[in-house]
């Protein structure tokens, strides 16, 4: 593309207008303040976010359940999550995510199965409560080794008036004091995901750190002692970077939730730093346990080796120089396969643009993976970001981005169509609607079934499949040759 | 350090390097507090015995690894199978996600559908707003000749008003006062997704038809039912019925816009039944459904209606599309041409040929109720034993037509079939009875993982493997698809078991 800036952004404010054409009057008037252009210089990106979806649009958003089962407590591997109301919600984001962990499925760790309550018209009628407590002695029978029950609840639960608080506790008492965490995740509560990550985060502090004593006595602590949190281990994500703080002279205590288990949970307010990554969803907690347990928490980003770097660095400057010498000894081990990597792949994707649309920490974390590759990020947005989110996205994007928040189906394919980015990061639901247009896409929630996309390993592996994706020679017969 | 810029090592292989192996190790042992080796294996054990099998089976309210979806699922998969339609779901915005997810992952297609997005204070207020709202958006953005309308959970327990508010809306101008908005209430704690196929077609045929005055014809009409495959199978319907030169409408034919090309041009629509079509099928001499548990109250309503009607149960293999066809050619006075004919006898044909692979073998299969029935029929026509059949989202009445064809044939003999049951009671059966091969969806590769039976993917969803759904199950050359499809199995399992040198290597045939 051979457009100034000011082109650019030019370009960008007519697309705004025009796709804000196609809506009644009332729609474009909401819409309008979610869609804008970066001014490079401003502290934040200036749209609206963290409001409700228009209905009938085609948001792309899902719900508080997704955020809450989906997202925070589905990893935990040790623990049961019941998907408690009808059979769907569960069905559908049955092992769909690709949270990684080790364990013998049904035995010992529960992931990847489906535990529903099934819920039938008469429990619709008259309550769930008896239906819950027979469920979870069933469980007790049939899953002896499980190390805790959590109640995720789908939107009928708030409505009929249930009280899965009464029943988990009654039903812990029982079992010896078993964790047992009721979330009111109803689907319709929020706008989005993430009132989800919120409500799940207020149930670990309610329902794991404040109800239990110290269930690991014998559990040492170290100097060294960090949680990861907010990493999903999504094809392995948290592995990949636990071994690079491990190899650093750190100890990961735990790890949030991805590959998780309720120990690591139960014994994180014994850390001596919480590294964050996907602020979004767990910020929360690491606000809470650095208010009641004084642990400090930072931000960090491991995709990509500038940014991995910076974030080692940052990390590594909690510690005493022990650790400091760690970060620089891992940042050099690394440097020639990162060296590598990058004259591999960046002759082949230099000046390659690209536009996301993602949820969580990836619409503004992953720039600098593409910066380093030598592409450039020219539209992003958030499905469910807030407004901070939006005020940290600004250290990443360049002047004249096209930010979108919440975007629908309708202006994303017009952005694109517009755009000709040569790249989409984004959704399944995205992804073959951008394929049919000829349009190069790679799945950015679950790495198209690849990753892990964090860390030094990860950046490799991100490194070919954007590769892959873009130079796929496929996009080159899309054109019917006598139609041409 | 073991990742290479010239050997991109991805999950399957970084993770087995030693550095990581040893990471997993300490986390463990250091920070899981994990139940000793020993404990865990004595379970392990213990789920594989009768004595589990028996708790399992005694469990009253927990369900796990459920085969069956609800019912909005089945309503999208109807809609989305007419011209121009969009599929407008009422309630919570985070169900129309995970529809469209499911639909994608599984056709590897576009899925375009939209929801009223109803939250906290539409729980308190009901819905009306956002159905206002949401035609008016729908109608202007996507320009759909047709909107359906179909509920989640949440519209229903709140028990808003479908028709009122849909008549609210047009008095709003959310959408011209003749424009078509068929609608069904599809209560997710009600059924299945089969459920919520039948109350979404028979919707959008009574909003057509309704105060009409029929005038029968000789054309009929076809009804696929929630179907997988239904990309192949609704193109072989067409091809055997051009063959015959039946003159017939498929309704909800989903076939095109689960099959779009990519040519440069993403089309939100594609083919699917014309509402011309829609509404001239109340004329129809009669109607034929493929799956009978699909389309009960559906047909019903057609009967009704005044048209003659008849029921499959997803007829797979050589008798069941004899009967098929025989019955099509009954009500339309059509005969079978040879050309048919003579695929049949090459279905027979390769049936001769493989069946001493097959004979005797025993299989497990699970799926939708007519999916059940049409796989267990065609397994014991080629002579094996349809040993455990289980549907999460068959009823008694499917039950009983299942034993009705256990005991219509000797291979039937000492078969059961489970109504209401899940997968994990599947796998207590796997266990405690094993099956050479088990037939099901994705889901079906942890019970081939934990109990060691080779899972045949037939049914839906299959996210793990692609394009099958583009090839027929129905039809002779769909029978011929899945005798392939067992077959390969079959052998591949034959070579595996085979091939260890100088042990059993013997037997690692060239010919088979």
């Amino acid at each position: 593309m051979s457009l100034t800036t000011e082109q650019v952004k030019a370009r960008n404010q007519e697309l705004i207008k025009e796709v804000l054409e196609v809506y009644p009057e009332k729609t474009a008037k909401r819409r309008a303040k979610h869609l804008n252009v970066f001014e490079e210089g401003k502290t934040d990106c200036n749209v609206k976010s963290n409001i409700k979806s228009i209905p009938g649009v085609m948001t792309i958003r899902g719900c508080a359940y997704a955020g809450s089962k989906g997202v925070v407590w589905g990893p935990i591997k040790d623990m049961i999550h019941i998907s408690h109301g009808p059979v769907g919600c569960g069905q559908y984001s049955w092992a769909a995510r690709r949270n990684y962990y080790i364990g013998t499925t049904g035995v010992d760790t529960f992931v990847t199965m489906q535990f529903t309550s099934d819920f039938q018209e008469k429990d619709i009628v008259f309550g769930g409560d008896k239906k819950l407590e027979k469920i979870m002695d069933e469980i007790q029978d049939l899953f002896p080794l499980n190390k805790g029950i959590t109640v995720q609840s789908e939107c009928p639960i708030g409505l009929i008036g249930d009280d899965i608080e009464a029943v988990s506790k009654k039903k812990s008492k029982e079992f010896g004091g078993k964790t047992i965490v009721p979330v009111r995740c109803e689907g319709f509560r929020g706008v989005s995901q993430s009132l989800g990550h919120h409500i799940a985060n207020d149930t670990v502090r309610d329902w794991v750190f404040d109800k239990s004593d110290d269930k690991h006595p014998e559990f040492e602590g170290t100097p060294y002692d960090v949680a990861i949190i907010g990493d999903y281990n999504i094809g392995g994500d948290a592995w990949a970077s636990r071994i690079l703080l491990e190899e650093m002279g750190l100890r990961v205590i735990a790890q949030w939730s991805g590959d998780g288990s309720i120990a690591e949970l139960e014994n994180t307010p014994k850390a001596k730093l919480n590294v964050l990554h996907c602020y979004r969803s767990m910020n929360y907690i690491s606000r809470h346990m650095e208010e009641k347990y004084g642990i400090p928490w930072v931000e960090y980003n491991f995709f990509g080796p500038s940014k991995i770097e910076a974030s080692l660095r940052e990390i590594a400057g909690h510690f005493d120089d022990k650790i400091k010498e760690g970060a620089e000894r891992v940042i050099a081990k690394y440097k020639p396969l990162m060296q590598a990597v990058i004259d591999k792949y960046k002759p082949r994707l230099e000046g390659k643009t690209v536009m996301l649309f993602v949820g969580g920490l990836r619409p503004r974390h992953v720039i600098g993976a593409y910066e380093d590759l030598g592409m450039q990020v020219v539209g992003t947005g958030y499905e469910f970001g807030h407004n901070d989110d939006y005020q940290r996205t600004t250290h990443y994007v360049k002047d004249g981005t096209l930010i979108y928040d919440d975007v629908t189906g309708y202006e994303f394919e017009k952005f694109v169509e517009k755009i000709q980015p040569d790249l989409v990061g984004s959704g399944i639901k995205e992804k073959y609607v951008f394929q049919k247009m000829g349009v190069p896409f790679r799945q950015m929630h679950s790495w198209d079934y690849s990753g892990p996309y964090h860390g030094y390993d990860g950046f490799a592996i991100f490194a070919r499949d954007m590769d892959m994706a873009i130079n796929n020679p496929i996009w080159g017969l899309t054109k019917t040759p006598w139609k041409m | 350090m073991t990742q290479s810029s010239n050997n991109v090592l991805d999950h399957f292989n970084l993770f087995r390097e030693p550095e990581y192996i040893e990471m997993f190790e300490n986390k463990k042992k250091n920070f899981e507090f994990p139940h000793p080796e020993d404990k865990i294996e004595e379970v392990r054990e213990w789920t594989k015995t009768w004595e589990y099998r028996e708790k399992n089976f005694n469990r009253e309210a927990l369900t796990v690894n459920p085969a069956k979806a609800c019912q909005p699922l089945g309503a999208v998969f109807v809609a989305v199978g007419f011209e121009g339609t969009m599929p407008f779901v009422h309630g919570s915005q985070g169900c129309v996600a995970y529809y469209r997810s499911h639909l994608s992952r599984h056709f590897k297609e576009p899925s375009s559908c939209v929801s009223s997005s109803m939250t906290e204070d539409a729980a308190v207020f009901g819905g009306l707003n956002n159905m206002i709202d949401g035609l008016a958006n729908t109608y202007s953005m996507y320009k759909p000749k047709m909107i359906a309308v179909s509920t989640t959970c949440m519209a229903e327990v709140i028990g808003d008003d479908l028709n009122g508010f849909i008549t609210n809306a047009r008095n709003k101008g959310s959408v011209p006062e003749d424009y078509p908005v068929p609608y069904a209430h599809t209560p997710a704690f009600v059924g299945s997704h089969i459920t919520g196929y039948d109350n979404a077609l028979k919707g959008i045929l009574s909003n057509f038809w309704e105060g009409k005055e029929r005038t029968a014809n000789g054309k009929i009409n076809f009804i696929g039912g929630f179907d997988g495959y239904t990309v192949g199978n609704l193109r072989e319907v067409k091809r055997m019925f051009d063959l015959m030169g039946v003159e017939y409408t498929i309704l909800a034919d989903n076939s095109e816009v689960f099959d779009t090309p990519a040519d440069g041009e993403f089309r939100m629509y594609d083919g699917g039944t014309t509402l011309e079509d829609t509404a001239a099928a109340f004329n129809a001499k009669g109607t034929i459904s493929m799956q009978q548990y699909c389309t009960e109250k559906t047909l019903a309503y057609v009967a009704e209606k005044g048209q003659e009607v008849a029921a499959f149960n997803h007829p797979v293999g050589v008798a069941a599309t004899d009967k098929f066809l025989m019955e099509v050619s009954r009500i339309t006075g059509k005969a079978i041409p040879a050309e048919l004919a003579k695929e049949r006898g090459r279905l027979v044909d390769a049936i001769a040929d493989s069946s001493a692979h097959i004979h005797g073998k025993k299989f497990a299969i699970y799926g939708d109720p007519d999916l059940c029935l049409g796989l267990a029929g065609f397994l014991m026509e080629l002579g094996a034993e349809p040993v455990h059949v289980l549907s999460t989202n068959g009823g008694n009445d499917w039950l009983k037509k299942m034993d009705e064809l256990f005991a219509s044939s000797p291979f039937g003999k000492g078969c059961h079939a489970y109504a209401g049951k899940d997968l994990w009671h599947m796998r207590s059966l796997l266990f405690t009875e094993p099956v050479d091969f088990l037939i099901g969806n994705t889901y079906g590769k942890y019970l081939e993982r934990d109990t060691g039976t080779p899972l045949i993917r037939i049914g839906f969803p299959v996210f793990d493997r692609h394009h099958h759904h583009r090839y027929p199950v129905w039809g002779y050359q769909g029978g011929m698809n899945v005798l392939v499809t067992i077959l390969d199995k079959i052998f591949d399992e034959m070579d595996k078991n085979t091939n260890i040198p100088a042990k059993s290597d013997y037997s690692y045939d060239i010919i088979r």
